[in-house]
């Protein structure tokens, strides 16, 4: 696993989880589907993203598709951070 | 949502074509002569059958002959299934009835249900009921701090929830004296604390018979808890007698059989997951299906399709959600059994009407109804003209009217902008707000209930919602009062003063913004905003989570020192700011 994806993954455990939850997450965990993030907490989310590496999410892609699993949301950041390189 | 001007302009559209006559027949006949009568007939109340709301979810559809249908089909997060019949349903809430009256569970006492959409949600809240005890249903995604907020103002005896919540039980119970049982549905392997008891609902004894409490019309029921625009969330007393009106508007406005199959997105958490996501449906013996899973538009469909669902009531939130995703993923899925489209919480846009035409092939209808309505009032009904982005017209039975702001005498010229207003007097009006009997009172003003809402109506009698007249923030169609939210702001070390108002938002109509003054010592920083939005959240819960902070010098205040939030809230909707003659100069 990268760098993006142990980030996401260590952001959303300390997060959105309990301390005690017993939950394995994974890259392709359901996060928003599976009710581990719902979508008023998917704008926290972004917002960390958004700071962390330094790029500008456009309302249009942060749906709850693309916020998904942590593989999707690091696709997003990806080609973000490529677009603006 | 509309205003005087779009009143004028809206198109007048046919209502969707249904297969059979709905079961309202026609709104102008329905509302000649009507009388709630109607329904407790329907119940077989004049037989001097059980009025208590859990007897009548179960026992009495097993006594119409469909013990065996299924009452409750759930799909978890994980794909999991598990289903109920009526004859289920009987006999599980009997389970918890007798388990929680040998733990010394009392009638009138209150029991939280702090549960995900997890099926011991439902099954114990029929038996809560049917033990005459008052069931408090909470969102599972509240914080600490909401959930002892709630539980001390009720003086709760009793919380069921699971392994996964225990922890912010455990944090609020040190708050919580009067709180003596703590119990855990998949309590599995886990360590018990004292005061905490495991009960595995599939694995109980089942109890087949049990002598259901004999609860009069006006035996508390339900409360749940609503947020206004001063103090802490106030809870909403309901009572059994409360099922004659959910029962009816669920026959009428959504349209419900006993061979229907539907699906409610409310969270019981919320008053549309009890009044319509468990007592409306079930009183009229329909297969209800849940899907405890976050929001996703192909799981969605999917779920849809596979139940062959045929009554849907969503909400204005969830359906732009689906429409951001495009007509593609709908059209992959079969959503032919679909008959009746219903929707709930926040103004359904136009947009929204039209988009549902164009992708279900039916209108979804406006449905307007409040926690302390405990049953839709406004509404648009199966077979009556929608006017895109009209709530409808008032339920049989019920007045409703458009009250002058200063006098709240009834407003008679069409297109006229006031408070909407309805007569006291329909089964399912809550009884009082718990222990605070000063703010229910302030709900009435010359004879009306006061719902806190702005409106207009039109020629044609639809009425079209405006805004609040409040400073409550309608997010996602929940209610989030500005008090709270402003409260666990002062709790940060870095806040010195808040304020939490309404900002508009395409997806959500509104989302909390907040504005705070720091502290000496602390600066204005990304980081700053990302950790207070995530304490905020953490302590009540993501709705109240303020999606933006705005670090500013210093509030609007009158003279007198009150922070003034219309002015911040005036900013964000681009209004008129409105006299600012008493504001203290900076």
């Amino acid at each position: 696993m990268d760098d993006l994806r142990i980030a996401i993954l260590d952001y959303v455990r300390r997060e959105y989880l309990e301390e005690d939850d017993e939950r394995t997450l994974s890259p392709t965990t359901r996060l928003i589907s599976g009710g581990i993030v719902d979508s008023f907490s998917m704008v926290s989310l972004k917002r960390f993203l958004e700071r962390k590496y330094d790029v500008k999410i456009p309302d249009a892609d942060a749906s709850p598709e693309a916020f998904d699993t942590v593989d999707s949301i690091a696709a997003l950041v990806e080609r973000l951070a490529a677009v603006k390189a | 949502m509309g205003n005087g001007e779009e009143v004028g302009t809206a198109i007048l559209e046919a209502a969707g074509a249904v297969a059979r006559p709905p079961n309202i027949g026609s709104w102008e006949e329905a509302g000649r002569g009507f009388d709630w009568v109607l329904a407790e007939r329907e119940l077989g109340w004049g037989r001097g059958d059980p009025v208590n709301i859990g007897w009548n979810l179960s026992d009495r559809i097993c006594r119409r002959g469909l013990a065996q249908k299924t009452a409750l089909f759930w799909e978890g997060a994980e794909g999991q299934e598990r289903k109920y019949t009526f004859d289920d349903l009987r006999v599980l809430s009997n389970t918890v009835a007798a388990w929680l009256s040998a733990k010394g569970v009392n009638p009138g006492e209150r029991v939280c249900l702090f549960l995900d959409r997890v099926p011991e949600l439902y099954l114990a809240f029929v038996g809560i009921l049917k033990l005459g005890a008052v069931v408090q249903p909470l969102f599972s995604a509240f914080g600490e701090e909401s959930l002892a907020t709630r539980l001390l103002d009720a003086g709760t005896c009793c919380v069921i929830t699971q392994r996964k919540h225990l922890p912010k039980v455990r944090r609020a119970r040190a708050q919580l004296p009067g709180l003596r049982l703590v119990v855990v549905v998949d309590a599995g392997d886990a360590r018990l604390g004292e005061g905490e008891v495991a009960l595995e609902l599939d694995a109980a004894p089942r109890v087949e018979e049990y002598e259901v409490f004999p609860a009069g019309p006006e035996t508390p029921s339900v409360l749940h808890y609503t947020s206004g625009t001063t103090g802490q969330p106030k809870g909403a007393q309901h009572v059994h007698r409360s099922l004659v009106s959910q029962y009816l508007t669920t026959r009428w406005v959504l349209d419900l059989n006993e061979d229907d199959v539907y699906w409610c997105n409310a969270d019981p958490g919320w008053v549309t997951g009890t009044s319509y996501g468990i007592i409306g449906p079930w009183a009229c013996g329909a297969t209800q299906v849940v899907l405890d899973a976050g929001f996703g538009a192909e799981r969605w469909y999917a779920f849809l399709e596979k139940r062959r669902v045929t009554v849907w009531y969503s909400a204005p939130t969830a359906i732009r959600l689906l429409m951001k995703e495009g007509l593609a993923p709908v059209r992959r899925h079969d959503l032919s059994a679909l008959r009746h489209l219903a929707s709930v919480g926040e103004p359904l846009n136009p947009e929204a009407v039209h988009w549902s035409r164009e992708a279900l092939g039916l209108p979804f209808h406006d449905t307007f109804w409040q926690t302390e309505t405990g049953c839709i009032v406004v509404s648009n009904y199966p077979g009556m003209p929608i006017k895109a982005g009209s709530m409808g017209r008032p339920f049989p039975g019920i007045t409703a009217a458009i009250l002058d702001l200063k006098t709240f005498e009834p407003l008679s010229e069409p297109g006229r902008v006031g408070m909407i207003g309805l007569r006291p007097g329909w089964p399912s009006m809550i009884r009082g707000y718990w222990n605070n009997p000063a703010g229910y009172a302030k709900k009435f003003a010359n004879g009306w209930y006061l719902t806190g809402d702005r409106g207009t109506f039109d020629a044609d009698g639809y009425f079209w919602f405006i805004g609040r007249d409040d400073d409550v923030i309608n997010t996602g169609g929940h209610l989030v009062g500005p008090f709270e939210v402003e409260s666990a702001l002062l709790e940060h070390p870095a806040v010195a003063e808040s304020a939490a108002v309404a900002k508009p938002d395409p997806v959500n109509m509104e989302v909390v913004k907040a504005f705070v003054t720091l502290k000496p010592g602390h600066e204005a920083s990304p980081d700053l905003e990302l950790e207070i939005m995530n304490f905020v959240r953490k302590r009540l819960s993501p709705i109240a989570m303020p999606q933006e902070i705005a670090f500013v010098p210093s509030l609007p205040r009158t003279r007198s020192g009150k922070i003034v939030r219309r002015v911040l809230r005036a900013q964000e909707f681009g209004e008129p700011l409105g006299d600012v003659s008493t504001l203290m100069e900076d």
